[in-house]
């Protein structure tokens, strides 16, 4: 084994992609090579630090030193600089609002204080692309572990985590193993949804991108406790890099046996295929998903029956999130007591939240469940950038709820969420400052909808296309206190009606707005003003009382 | 079977274990209003009508749909279930055309019931009604997306029972609409024309072609003589239209009716379905005797030789060559009956009343013109039957029995029985066993043929042959035999194949509503119409031996050749 007196990691996340991480790694290693430090520096491709905003970022160990925004040009004095004479390039160091000071390491940031990394343990620490690194931090013993126990034993560690569904319903991943395991039937599938279609949620991909390993072997300890032999994952399309990053480390799986027959000498043999999906948000529901992994049109399900007594191809099937996925190896390794010393008592573990919007720090984050929303957004999040002011943040993705500023400390986990009107959901937290007009940010909610309604079933199909047509008709300024209680009506109904949780959260956004911000659709409906001046229909300035 | 007590509406009830709210609450008298659901068809639960509270549950549950637990409480009628049942039956009215007074299925809309049942007074929503242009381009059905719900049921309908899949589910959300592959005309699809899809359709989105105008015409108009012809079928069902109960056997009323309408002669298909026994019959003796191509497929269903057409056109050898009694009565009714009665076959205007979408397409074949001239003219289904009795102040229930025109009035039970499923195939046994062994047939009723089950077997030993037949009705059903044809795993002389389930008598043009409990009933009323028939074998039909002495000659003879019997055309099963 070679060893290295300094490794470059540079961020290949698809955030950071885009920003031209690659350009900047090759650079690098022509740089390093040219200077002759071939021998004493390693270049690194990792998954994502979660700092997506500041992009592409480098970490450079032993002294984790961190630079943001790096461009190719910067390289020759990164390496001239930092590598051969060890003197930290001042101007690339991260620099937070409320610190005079640049931060020099990835330990120093208030960005990390605050974070604890089970499921991200991997992302931005090893090369998702080596297996060899993935085992070299502990992975694919948890397998070993399973494989020595009885199924029921891990489905057992599995209730006693106290571990719930990441994908956004918080349904507890042990109890569905077991329901998956007692279901009668020679063949059952695991099924892992890497669906992610939630507006400003991006943690699987970036699962994914980071560590696929963890997914790899958490979906063949899902397999043997629920006895299962075949896995599916399936995956946006959209996420070309994901899917590259998976492909390879099944094969790279394949190679070590430890996918495929006889894994460990157990006689368990699991294997596991990637589907990538077409684009349809509905897919992410999972019978939806089932329809589409079976070639037809997707759609939902009724149920029950339950995807445990009848799933895809009318089999037995566990399907669970990446991000579930992800905690099950530390949950085996670590044990269900470790597990619970975090989060909330009815939400033990942690969260990962993608921060997006009106925040300094959008990115990638994992803190333990129950956190405040005024921490992620304060004290993780940097606050809200440009001098304005906090409005509304949106949990849970796009059929989550919007919360105003009054309810900035509830804990978010996903009963105290759902208590507040709003959703955890998948995770995404999308900040607002008080630019936004209320009922055009709304509007853009129900579109949304309008767009993705799968036409099922009616009340979604046709409720949708009416309650974006009736706040887009206070946007335009055609719209009455009537049509405020015809959308408080429909909403109602869509609530409770439609056959998929799609249409039961669409209206969640429009019904939570129009709770914490109903002067501003009044100010719209009765004066004709819009207050921040968005509904260019309307006039501007503040309403008359 | 294993039973559970739950709550519904504050009442204790007794249910199956498995079985659903909605059925559990009908049991007990508890009317819940659905609107996707079929009493024949998988459970959907897409409209969300039938919604109901559920203790314990934070939705509302499709009653439909969900099934009943050991102490499960159940509200149908609490206030938030009502507002929701409002809310989504105003949500379908704000996209539907407000048509009624001008659609084809006013006054027997489920739509329109439910509308009227649950008082929906106020119209909240703003009216988006669906830009789409219907789609006339089939001869035989006319679809307008703008009046679809989708409620899917023409969609299991085209694609479970039919194996066909022309209907589809395209686009998403509110976009979402049925319609054929690339919303393709039907005409440029696969369909069949069976118009099964036009008796699942709870609103007036797929209807028959309109044919009424063109026969009110021809019956204005002093030149013609103009001829109907009633199918076997339409004997037992058009009663329905006047509210009569299904399986009422009205041949008399009909002919009646008929008469009033003024058409100049009243014969029956009844007469060409004995014509077609002969032909037929003889057509598989000579398949058997020489080696000809066997098994031999039935051809008076023109929605399955539509179908075949598309999706076997390697089994085309095997149809039988003969016309549909439609289009033989036709193609006689232009020569025989126009150089008997001095008649230029010009002036000749010829109606089918028939159970059936399909005989509008087959009656616009290009081939069906052997008389010189199209041998169908204009084709009415019952309903729209029904609609011209209407129009003309027909009081269809009181009127008199009358009998047929001669000659080509006279038929047998065995061509009646053409209308269920199973009896073109009775039928020819009956004959091809006298003609053969010469003996009389001892038990005419071949039971093994008749009913409801979707593939029947029968063997019938004729001079030491075993005829080995089989029946299939319903294009799915239809889809399995041709498979096992196919793949040369049928051992069988004789195969009938109806399209439509039940046969005729649940043809895509009878009344609405046709379900499986009503073509049951209306079965058992054809079996009836036999039995009431003084001659039940069709080589015993006077008239038919008297049109052989006088015209054709013999069965498969020379103008048989040319009048009766035709050709078929291999089509493209994606089209282009």
């Amino acid at each position: 084994m070679r060893f290295y007196r300094a490794h470059v990691l540079v961020c290949a996340g698809t955030n950071c992609s885009l920003k031209g991480n690659r350009a900047v790694r090759e650079a690098l290693i022509r740089e390093i090579e040219g200077k002759g430090l071939g021998e004493e520096v390693k270049v690194i491709e990792t998954g994502c630090f979660g700092l997506c905003e500041q992009g592409p970022t480098i970490v450079i160990y032993p002294e984790g030193v961190l630079y943001c925004r790096a461009t190719v040009e910067d390289v020759p004095e990164l390496v001239d600089s930092h590598l051969l004479k060890g003197r930290r390039v001042e101007r690339l160091l991260y620099r937070e609002p409320t610190r005079p000071v640049a931060v020099q390491t990835v330990p120093e940031l208030d960005y990390f204080k605050k974070q604890v990394r089970v499921v991200l343990r991997n992302c931005g620490i090893i090369d998702p692309d080596s297996i060899e690194e993935y085992i070299g931090q502990g992975g694919y013993t948890a397998l070993a572990k399973a494989l020595a126990m009885k199924p029921e034993e891990v489905i057992a560690q599995v209730k006693a985590s106290g571990l719930r569904g990441r994908g956004g319903a918080g349904f507890p991943t042990g109890l569905k193993w077991e329901f998956g395991r007692k279901a009668p039937g020679g063949v059952k599938y695991v099924v892992c949804n890497a669906d992610e279609g939630e507006p400003g949620t991006f943690k699987d991909r970036l699962i994914l991108e980071g560590d696929p390993h963890a997914v790899l072997e958490a979906m063949a300890i899902a397999g043997w406790a629920i006895g299962a032999n075949y896995g599916y994952i399936y995956i946006r399309g959209e996420y070309q890099l994901s899917i590259q990053r998976l492909e390879r480390a099944i094969e790279q799986a394949r190679r070590l046996g430890l996918l495929g027959q006889n894994i460990f000498n157990s006689g368990f043999n699991f294997d596991v295929e990637v589907r990538i999906g077409a684009g349809a948000y509905v897919c992410g529901e999972e019978t939806a998903l089932f329809e589409s992994l079976e070639g037809k049109r997707g759609e939902p399900r009724i149920k029950p029956p339950y995807p445990t007594d009848v799933g895809l191809f009318g089999k037995p099937t566990v399907i669970n999130n990446v991000e579930t996925l992800a905690n099950i190896p530390p949950i085996i390794t670590r044990g269900a007591e470790w597990f619970r010393t975090l989060g909330t008592e009815k939400c033990p573990g942690t969260k990962v939240f993608t921060l997006t919007g009106d925040i300094v720090n959008e990115g990638l984050i994992e803190v333990p469940m129950g956190i405040t929303l005024r921490e992620v957004v304060y004290e993780i999040g940097g606050g809200i950038p440009n001098g304005h002011k906090f409005k509304m943040a949106q949990t849970g993705g796009t059929s989550g709820g919007c919360l105003p500023e009054a309810l900035l400390d509830v804990p978010m986990d996903y009963d105290q969420l759902a208590a507040a009107g709003s959703a955890l959901g998948s995770g995404a937290l999308l900040i607002m400052d008080d630019t936004h007009c209320i009922v055009d940010v709304a509007r853009c909610f129900a579109r949304f909808f309008l767009h993705e309604s799968c036409g099922q079933c009616i009340p979604c199909r046709e409720g949708t296309l009416q309650l974006y047509h009736l706040v887009d008709g206070i946007t335009r300024g055609t719209g009455t206190r009537q049509d405020l209680e015809l959308i408080e009506r429909l909403s109602r109904t869509m609530y409770v009606a439609p056959l998929c949780p799609l249409g039961q959260t669409a209206p969640l956004p429009i019904m939570t707005t129009l709770k914490y911000f109903k002067d501003e659709y009044l100010a719209h409906v009765d004066s004709r003003v819009c207050p921040t001046g968005t509904c260019r229909a309307l006039a501007t300035g503040h309403a008359a009382d | 079977m294993s039973m559970v007590t739950l709550t519904i509406d504050g009442r204790e009830v007794r249910a199956a274990k498995g079985a659903t709210i909605l059925e559990a609450a009908r049991a007990a008298g508890i009317n819940i209003p659905t609107l996707c659901y079929h009493p024949d068809q998988e459970v959907k639960a897409v409209c969300r009508i039938c919604v109901v509270e559920v203790k314990g549950s934070r939705t509302l549950q499709a009653a439909c749909a969900f099934p009943v637990a050991e102490g499960m409480v159940v509200n149908t009628q609490s206030p938030q279930v009502r507002e929701a049942r409002r809310t989504i039956l105003e949500l379908i009215v704000a996209r539907h055309p407000l048509e009624c007074l001008q659609c084809a299925r006013n006054l027997n809309c489920e739509l329109q019931t439910l509308a009227a049942q649950l008082g929906v007074r106020e119209a909240p929503f703003a009216r988006l009604e669906k830009q789409y242009v219907p789609d006339t381009s089939s001869p035989s059905l006319v679809r307008d997306p703008a009046k679809c719900v989708v409620c899917r049921r023409c969609v299991e309908t085209c694609q479970q029972v039919q194996g066909v899949g022309v209907l589809f589910p395209i686009n998403r959300g509110a976009d979402t609409v049925v319609a054929p592959p690339f919303d393709h005309g039907l005409l440029d699809a696969v369909c069949a024309m069976c118009g099964q899809c036009s008796l699942a359709c709870p609103t007036g989105a797929i209807v028959e072609q309109d044919h009424t105008r063109l026969v009110w015409q021809a019956l204005g108009d002093p030149r013609k003589h103009v001829v109907v012809q009633t199918a076997p079928a339409t004997r037992v069902t058009i009663g329905e239209e006047f509210g009569m109960p299904p399986g009422s056997i009205i041949t008399g009323q009909l002919v009646a009716a008929l008469r009033r309408l003024g058409f100049d002669r009243v014969f029956d298909t009844d007469f060409t379905a004995d014509l077609t026994i002969m032909e037929e019959g003889h057509e598989l003796i000579k398949r058997v005797k020489e080696g000809g191509r066997l098994p031999m497929f039935t051809s008076c269903s023109p929605g399955w030789i539509k179908f075949i057409e598309h999706f076997f056109p390697e089994l085309l050898p095997n149809l039988s060559t003969c016309k549909s009694p439609q289009q033989m009565f036709g193609a006689l009714t232009k020569t025989y009956y126009a150089e008997k009665q001095g008649i230029d076959p010009a002036d000749i205007f010829v109606v089918s009343i028939m159970p059936c979408t399909a005989k509008k397409f087959e009656a616009g074949r290009p081939e069906m013109t052997d008389s010189g001239f199209a041998d169908v003219d204009a084709v009415l289904t019952s309903r729209e039957l029904g609609r011209m009795l209407r129009e003309a102040g027909i009081d269809f229930a009181s009127l008199p029995e009358e009998d047929y025109d001669l000659p080509l009035g006279i038929s047998t039970g065995a061509a009646a029985i053409f209308g269920a499923t199973g009896g073109v195939m009775e039928a020819a046994l009956r004959t091809a066993y006298e003609v053969l062994t010469g003996r009389p047939l001892e038990n005419l009723e071949i039971t093994a043929v008749r009913g409801l089950d979707g593939i029947k077997e029968a063997a019938v030993e004729v001079n030491g042959l075993v005829v080995k037949a089989a029946v299939g009705h319903g294009l799915a059903n239809a889809k399995k035999l041709c498979e096992l044809v196919s793949r040369g795993q049928a051992d069988y002389h004789f195969i009938e194949i109806m399209c439509c389930p039940g046969g005729c008598i649940g043809g895509g043009g009878q009344p609405i509503p046709t379900t499986n409990a009503i073509r049951q009933r209306r079965i058992d009323a054809i079996y009836q119409v036999d039995r009431d028939m003084p001659i039940r074998k069709s080589h015993e039909n006077p008239v038919v031996r008297t049109l052989y002495e006088e015209f054709l000659g013999k069965p498969l003879g020379e103008k048989s050749h040319h009048l009766l019997h035709t050709h078929y055309v291999a089509r493209q099963r994606y089209p282009g």
